[in-house]
């Protein structure tokens, strides 16, 4: 089965059409992915500032990662939760939108920068955690998260927009090749 | 007697020159976004804070201090990205009750943040402090959520 498919089975299930024609819970479920964010990327800024020497200095870092970690991580699983709902309640417009595409790219670099940082700079946290200015690759992490999570924002909020949508044609090759639009070919 | 002034306020370049754009209302939506997380960030280490929660081993006067550039900064650009929507539906939000919840909930939490706060976070928390000020975290915690949830709900209506 294609993902395409597997989409489309799911836009078909009873769940998703009663969430998608919801009065309340499809705006209920799509507020607390927005309100989570003040959350879960809220205190990920305040990490990333700290690995970049901007915001609370004279603060180990380890003290952040210990006591406000555990807090970004539960914000994290909300956004989780709910970006799970939001897909299941418009699973084949969701899956064909260029912006989620782009999204769960960067969701993935962003992943993998959390695995380089914990299995790299930080397994040495104890020689600089003291430190205003961090080792280049926390910095680099720090950076790295700040531009990821900005990026994953604004493409979220894009697909609430129908620009690139594959039902309205003619887009541009690229945009139908990285959607994954299904397009009749041109008739002579 | 209001709608008018706010017909006015439509009316004006700005709001025109935003709706007459597919792409700048997103843009400008997204920034406000954008700042929102970092206000979010912002807000939440100093409430947290003054809960007794996160950070609690180091001084309250501290972290609300390191915390205060950011805190202003993103509301800055909130303010500087809201207008403008604003500006581009007044009379959409003249009608929308979620708006009028969150510019009542906005004037509190804005008053409230620089006065009441801004006070408890400029003494230690020490015992006969620490209560006050879980509640001083506790109000600043609900009038920013009722501004950034009934903010959503605009778009919705």
């Amino acid at each position: 089965m294609s993902l395409l498919a597997f989409c489309e089975w799911l836009a078909a299930t009873g769940g998703s059409i009663a969430l998608h024609e919801s009065m309340y819970m499809y705006p209920l479920v799509e507020s607390t992915h927005v309100l989570a964010l003040t959350v879960f990327v809220g205190l990920a800024v305040i990490l990333d500032l700290r690995l970049l020497g901007l915001v609370l200095r004279t603060v180990p870092v380890t003290d952040i990662t210990d006591r406000l970690l555990p807090w970004t991580k539960g914000g994290f699983a909300v956004m989780v939760v709910t970006g799970i709902l939001l897909f299941y309640a418009i699973p084949v417009r969701t899956y064909q939108s260029i912006w989620f595409r782009a999204k769960v790219v960067m969701l993935i670099l962003a992943g993998i920068n959390v695995w380089v940082f914990n299995n790299r700079v930080f397994l040495r946290v104890d020689e600089w955690k003291l430190d205003i200015t961090t080792p280049k690759g926390a910095r680099r992490a720090g950076l790295f998260s700040l531009i990821l999570w900005g990026g994953i924002i604004v493409a979220g909020r894009f697909i609430a927009y129908n620009w690139f949508d594959c039902d309205i044609q003619p887009q541009s090759a690229f945009v139908n090749w990285a959607a994954g639009c299904v397009v009749p070919p041109p008739t002579p | 007697m209001l709608l008018p002034f706010f017909q006015w306020l439509e009316s004006l370049w700005l709001g025109q020159f935003i709706v007459s754009s597919n792409w700048l209302f997103p843009v400008i939506e997204s920034v406000h976004l954008l700042a929102l997380a970092v206000l979010g960030g912002a807000i939440l280490v100093v409430d947290m804070r003054l809960l007794g929660l996160g950070l609690k081993n180091h001084a309250v006067t501290q972290i609300a201090r390191e915390a205060r550039p950011w805190l202003v900064g993103a509301l800055v650009v909130m303010i500087a990205t809201g207008v403008p929507l604003f500006l581009s539906e007044a009379v959409k939000c003249y009608y929308s009750q979620a708006f009028w919840n969150k510019m009542t909930a906005l004037a509190l939490g804005l008053v409230f943040t620089f006065t009441v706060r801004a006070r408890a976070t400029e003494t230690e928390s020490v015992r006969h402090t620490a209560r006050r000020q879980a509640v001083v975290g506790a109000l600043s915690l609900a009038l920013w959520f009722t501004v950034a949830a009934s903010g959503r709900w605009i778009g919705f209506s």
